[in-house]
């Protein structure tokens, strides 16, 4: 299974890479982008499922919205440290335990949510390793 | 949660707008399964017979003169911030009569001229009438107060025996007991504490006020989650549903790959007995390997079994279909081999992404002698819209609560809170 997993990133890479390549040039920071679909595909996926539209009345959606696209210091922070309140997102309650995600490395975190921020119809600058990085020694401080 | 609850229920606006019920514009195609969408067999008809209760439905309740209870989920801002409504059943239509109570929540029974209502935290008691009607739908009685509610599982299902007890499930505020809830890597706490107040089926008194935990007792424990369960008269006995848990594979990937963590462990049927104890967190059940196996979280590797001493399933589902009702069939409309088998609704599953989802349909499970004989199958489909909508998990509509009508027709709910509806499915030849 992790040899098929290994061989599907691969796959999901050069073919990311390629498309990237021949669409937008311009865009120097595919590769990341790529790393944080693969990583979207192994951490998140379970909840936040494939279209990022998560689960009615427990895991909430990650697109479109303020969670998501607002402060990047508060969406890193929800990745190290988790997320255990009930929450309200255009009138839908969503309920569920999310757990820290801190054994993800500073540049494993800025690709996931890089590519959160920029797909699934989101629209947000991306996110890098410094910036976590500052965000993890911040809460190493607390 | 509490705060966000409250400007809905104090809506102003909320009052006139009221439930909106679609029986005039479906009642002409409502005789067909194609009308109603779902796919059930030859010579059953089923129909949508109330729409847009706003908030969602979970448990329902029918009296002898023909009225559904029905318990709405949700109180979202532009429904009538109404946590019951009353409906009058006539043919494959339900008409509102009445809507009252201000809290939301899933548990509705009637017992003995009483209706039973849980909220989150506690469970109410409304006296009727001779008709069953509410007599003071402002002042309920609180019969259990104070119960935990964290953010998993906090809906309470409720049972009332023949012999005046009050069952209720308090749900686990954890996923498997984990140190830190659902983190990759994270092993389980020892003596795990949540078994304390949560994790099983707590006993009260049905007619004695205000009681607490300690008024109660646990009566059947290391059942992570139960929403769907009934009393088995064959049986004199308590059957319920469980939730099995969640992520094996996010929580142990060196353990568990996506293809295992879709069908395990299974979701299970456990007919209970006071002191009974299920084995969550400790154990799930791997319906492959027709055994227990010790979770991971607590030493086991897929395959090693755990200490003895906990209580078989008496019948096993795939993984993470979410059973939310539990139905014993005792009426005589549906052919004889309905009969005093059990009807399952299964919610429908999130985790078995990236593998397809499943369920989102009500099964039929035979019985024989008061214990489940043969294989189960699928009765009612569809739920969802299409094939398609199941198997992303992006779900049109739910099933969740099941009850039988006076005729002997079954009722089905959906608690998705933006739709809110009540089918109806009966047997025509």
């Amino acid at each position: 299974m992790k040899l098929v997993h290994i061989a599907a990133t691969i796959a999901l890479l050069s073919v990311s890479s390629v498309t990237f390549a021949q669409t937008k040039a311009k865009h120097a920071a595919a590769a990341p982008a790529a790393d944080g679909k693969a990583i979207y595909g192994r951490v998140c996926i379970t909840c936040h499922m494939a279209d990022g539209m998560g689960v009615p009345n427990m895991n909430p959606p990650i697109v479109k919205t303020p969670y998501i696209l607002g402060n990047k210091t508060k969406v890193i922070n929800i990745v190290l440290n988790g997320f255990n309140e009930s929450v309200e997102i255009e009138g839908n309650q969503y309920s569920n335990v999310m757990p820290s995600q801190d054994f993800l490395k500073d540049n494993e975190i800025a690709a996931v949510l890089t590519y959160v921020r920029s797909h699934f119809g989101n629209k947000a600058s991306a996110i890098t390793t410094t910036d976590v990085k500052k965000a993890r020694a911040a809460k190493k401080k607390k | 949660m509490k705060k966000k609850f409250l400007p809905a229920i104090l809506l102003p606006l909320a009052v006139s707008v009221g439930f909106l019920l679609s029986n005039a514009s479906k009642k002409a195609d409502h005789a067909t399964p194609e009308g109603s969408g779902l796919i059930v067999p030859a010579g059953f008809d089923a129909a949508i017979v109330a729409d847009n209760i706003t908030g969602g439905v979970r448990e329902m309740a029918v009296t002898p003169q023909g009225d559904l209870y029905a318990k709405v989920y949700r109180i979202r801002r532009g429904s009538n911030g109404k946590g019951i409504v009353q409906f009058h059943l006539e043919g494959d239509k339900a008409v509102m009569k009445n809507s009252f109570g201000n809290f939301a929540g899933s548990g509705m029974y009637i017992k003995k001229g009483y209706l039973y209502a849980s909220s989150d935290n506690d469970v109410y008691r409304y006296k009727l009438d001779a008709n069953n009607n509410v007599i003071n739908p402002n002042e309920p009685e609180k019969i259990v107060v104070g119960l935990i509610a964290r953010i998993e599982h906090q809906p309470k299902a409720i049972l009332v025996d023949d012999n005046d007890n009050l069952y209720v499930n308090i749900g686990a505020f954890s996923n498997s007991c984990q140190t830190e809830d659902r983190k990759q890597g994270s092993m389980g706490m020892k003596g795990c504490p949540v078994l304390d107040s949560a994790a099983g089926i707590w006993r009260f008194k049905a007619d004695k006020l205000d009681q607490h935990y300690k008024d109660g007792i646990r009566y059947a424990t290391g059942l992570r989650n139960v929403v769907g369960m009934d009393w088995n008269k064959q049986d004199n006995q308590l059957f319920v549903m469980q939730h099995g848990r969640d992520q094996l594979n996010s929580i142990f990937p060196n353990l568990y790959n996506d293809k295992q963590n879709a069908e395990l462990p299974a979701e299970c049927m456990y007919a209970l007995k006071e002191g009974d104890n299920a084995g969550w967190p400790y154990l799930y059940y791997d319906q492959l390997q027709h055994k227990q196996v010790l979770a991971p979280e607590y030493g086991g590797d897929g395959k090693k079994s755990p200490a003895p001493g906990f209580i078989e399933p008496v019948a096993a589902y795939p993984g993470h279909m979410a059973p939310n009702g539990l139905l014993f069939y005792t009426g005589t409309q549906f052919p004889e081999k309905y009969r005093n088998g059990a009807f399952i609704a299964f919610h429908g599953s999130w985790n078995r992404a990236p593998e397809p989802q499943k369920g989102f349909f009500v099964v039929f499970q035979p019985f024989k002698n008061g214990k489940p004989s043969g294989d189960w199958e699928v009765f009612a489909d569809n739920f969802a819209g299409s094939p398609e909508k199941a198997a992303t998990g992006r779900a049109d509509r739910r099933p969740c609560g099941l009850v039988q009508g006076i005729d002997g027709s079954i009722y089905v709910s959906d608690d998705t809170p933006t739709k809110g509806t009540i089918y109806k499915i009966s047997y025509k030849k």
